[in-house]
């Protein structure tokens, strides 16, 4: 009798040379990658100890006592930036929709509209958030408007201005790149325009620009360390203080270090998510 | 045939001005002198037509002849240059009137499916009969569940559509044209993107909406679907109406010399009409 199950059947002797060839060569690559690497490390690690500032650099940048003593005051610092991180996300998010969606609108009845959304991100694309935090910081509190507020606010007001400007962009690409089918289908069923936007082609949009979303957030995650220049007491500043103090730069090394910490995961999956967007556009080809 | 029909004692084949007759009830799509330009390129000349309660029409036409275009213009997805469009005796292409009701009460399926791939088959189905006739989420699952079951796919109703095949997708995306109870279905050329093999699920269910007693107007290509399920075909060239009748007698005894020659190109089917 014969059996039919795939899994029981033995390939054939082509196949399992091809397979004996092909685990051999992957060995292969993966030997020569990891010597290279830690050739081309030790290398580095050589040349660097062996300039002639070595122990000095050291000394001053990589000092584990000032880094321990200036660790609880960066940390400190760190969760405001968290904390404004998170903020200024909901906001950009918010923000920047908007933005999208009224530079998609169509109609001379929308064109005031439109044009400011157009000026406002053209302007806001093109301003350094440096600049953009001064005068938010410094030039929105003088007007005298609004309660006094502390200085993450402004930095986090000045972080979803300039950023929205980025991600609405980001948004009106991914509102462009879904079908005209999509809402024609939409439109025939009697859904409005805001119906169409809001459950046809947002959603779509959305998945489509999530990894450049994502590496926006990113961007952002480490931008928010310039708040300490109109005067919150992030984990810059903090280092800043802690530098002063000790007269060591190892607290921003380790501020450094702590941001780069807090973008990992995120840069992580963005490249996880990314990878599997591509698998599942390209399912069964090898390029 | 059923020719002898009341509904199709419409008037004169093929002329123009068959008014909506009145005392008895307005067709249920009435077209009147549409004309409608892309640039240059006129695609529709003046098209008279109706479409009555329960009647099934079949457009005929090589491609380019305008058979999609007035099919859009029908349901106001399309601009029209000059004319007019009666929905149930209401003038629809009058600017006033809210086109977003006038569109929810006719159903229209594409060649190309369009579902939309981030919702499941239900959410397909059921996204109309929520956001534009505010029906409940139970009450619109529970009919589209229905609908669902009576064409075979009820045990797709949680699948995402790029997990079916075309022949299902477009079976599910009738269904979802016809789960807000329209008055007019508009089919354009619905089994042209479909693999020969998957063309037949799909013309079984329209047969059954036809013999259910919707009211169809559909571009095809089917010869043979036409001759079977319409009750009239009418032949479109160069934007406008060449002539019409019952399938029995355009697609066997065209009285035109263009229909004719429109015709052989389907000899193998068959239809060849008389020399």
């Amino acid at each position: 009798m014969t059996n039919s199950a795939p899994a029981l059947r033995v390939p054939s002797e082509i196949e399992l040379d091809r397979r004996l060839y092909r685990r051999r060569q992957n060995g292969k690559s993966v030997a020569i990658a990891l010597v290279s690497t830690l050739v081309f490390a030790a290398l580095v690690w050589l040349l660097v100890v062996n300039t002639p500032g070595w122990t000095a650099v050291q000394q001053s940048f990589f000092n584990l006592d000032v880094a321990i003593s200036a660790f609880p005051r960066v940390i400190e610092g760190l969760w405001l930036n968290i904390r404004v991180l998170f903020f200024a996300s909901i906001g950009v998010l918010i923000v920047s929709l908007l933005l999208a969606v009224i530079r998609t609108l169509r109609g001379p009845v929308f064109f005031p509209l439109r044009a400011l959304a157009t000026g406002y991100t053209d302007l806001f694309r093109g301003v350094p958030l440096l600049i953009v935090l001064y005068l938010v910081g410094y030039g929105v509190p003088g007007l005298g408007l609004f309660p006094r507020m502390p200085a993450e606010f402004w930095g986090t007001v000045a972080l979803i201005l300039t950023y929205s400007a980025y991600v609405s962009e980001v948004f009106r690409a991914g509102i462009e790149a879904v079908h005209p089918s999509q809402r024609l289908a939409a439109r025939a069923l009697g859904l409005s325009h805001a119906q169409t936007m809001r459950k046809v082609v947002l959603p779509q949009a959305v998945r489509k620009v999530t990894p450049a979303l994502m590496n926006d957030f990113v961007a952002m995650q480490k931008d928010v360390g310039l708040i300490s220049v109109i005067g919150a007491i992030d984990a810059v500043r903090a280092a800043q203080i802690e530098t002063a103090a000790s007269y060591n730069f190892t607290p921003y090394v380790l501020a450094g270090l702590l941001f780069v910490l807090l973008a990992w995961p995120t840069i992580r999956l963005t490249d996880w998510y990314s990878a599997r967007m591509r698998r599942r556009e390209q399912m069964g080809s090898i390029v | 045939m059923s020719s002898p029909d009341a509904r199709l004692a419409a008037g004169p084949d093929g002329r123009p001005g068959m008014a909506p007759d009145t005392g008895i009830e307005p067709p249920v799509l009435s077209l009147r002198g549409i004309r409608k330009s892309f640039g240059d390129v006129e695609v529709l000349r003046g098209i008279d037509l109706d479409v009555r309660r329960h009647e099934v029409v079949a457009l005929i036409g090589s491609s380019g002849s305008g058979k999609s275009t007035l099919l859009r213009t029908a349901n106001l997805l399309e601009t029209i240059d000059d004319g007019q469009v009666f929905l149930s005796g209401t003038d629809v292409s009058d600017p006033r009137v809210k086109l977003d009701a006038v569109r929810a009460r006719i159903g229209v399926v594409f060649q190309h499916y369009n579902l939309f791939p981030h919702l499941s088959v239900l959410g397909n189905v059921t996204l109309a009969g929520r956001t534009v006739h505010r029906r409940g989420k139970a009450a619109a699952e529970r009919q589209a569940l229905e609908l669902l079951d009576q064409v075979g796919l009820a045990d797709k109703a949680r699948e995402f559509p790029d997990r079916l095949s075309g022949g299902q997708q477009q079976r599910v995306a009738i269904v979802r044209a016809i789960a807000t109870d329209p008055e007019l279905l508009l089919l354009d050329e619905i089994t042209s993107a479909l693999d020969p093999e998957l063309v037949g699920e799909v013309l079984e269910l329209v047969r059954t909406l036809a013999q259910g007693g919707s009211t169809i107007l559909m571009a095809t290509h089917e010869m043979a679907f036409a001759r079977d399920v319409a009750h009239r075909v009418v032949f479109l060239d160069g934007g406008l109406i060449v002539e019409q009748g019952t399938p029995e007698r355009l697609l066997n005894h065209p009285e035109q010399e263009r229909t004719r020659k429109f015709l052989t190109r389907f000899s193998g089917t068959g239809l060849t009409p008389p020399a």
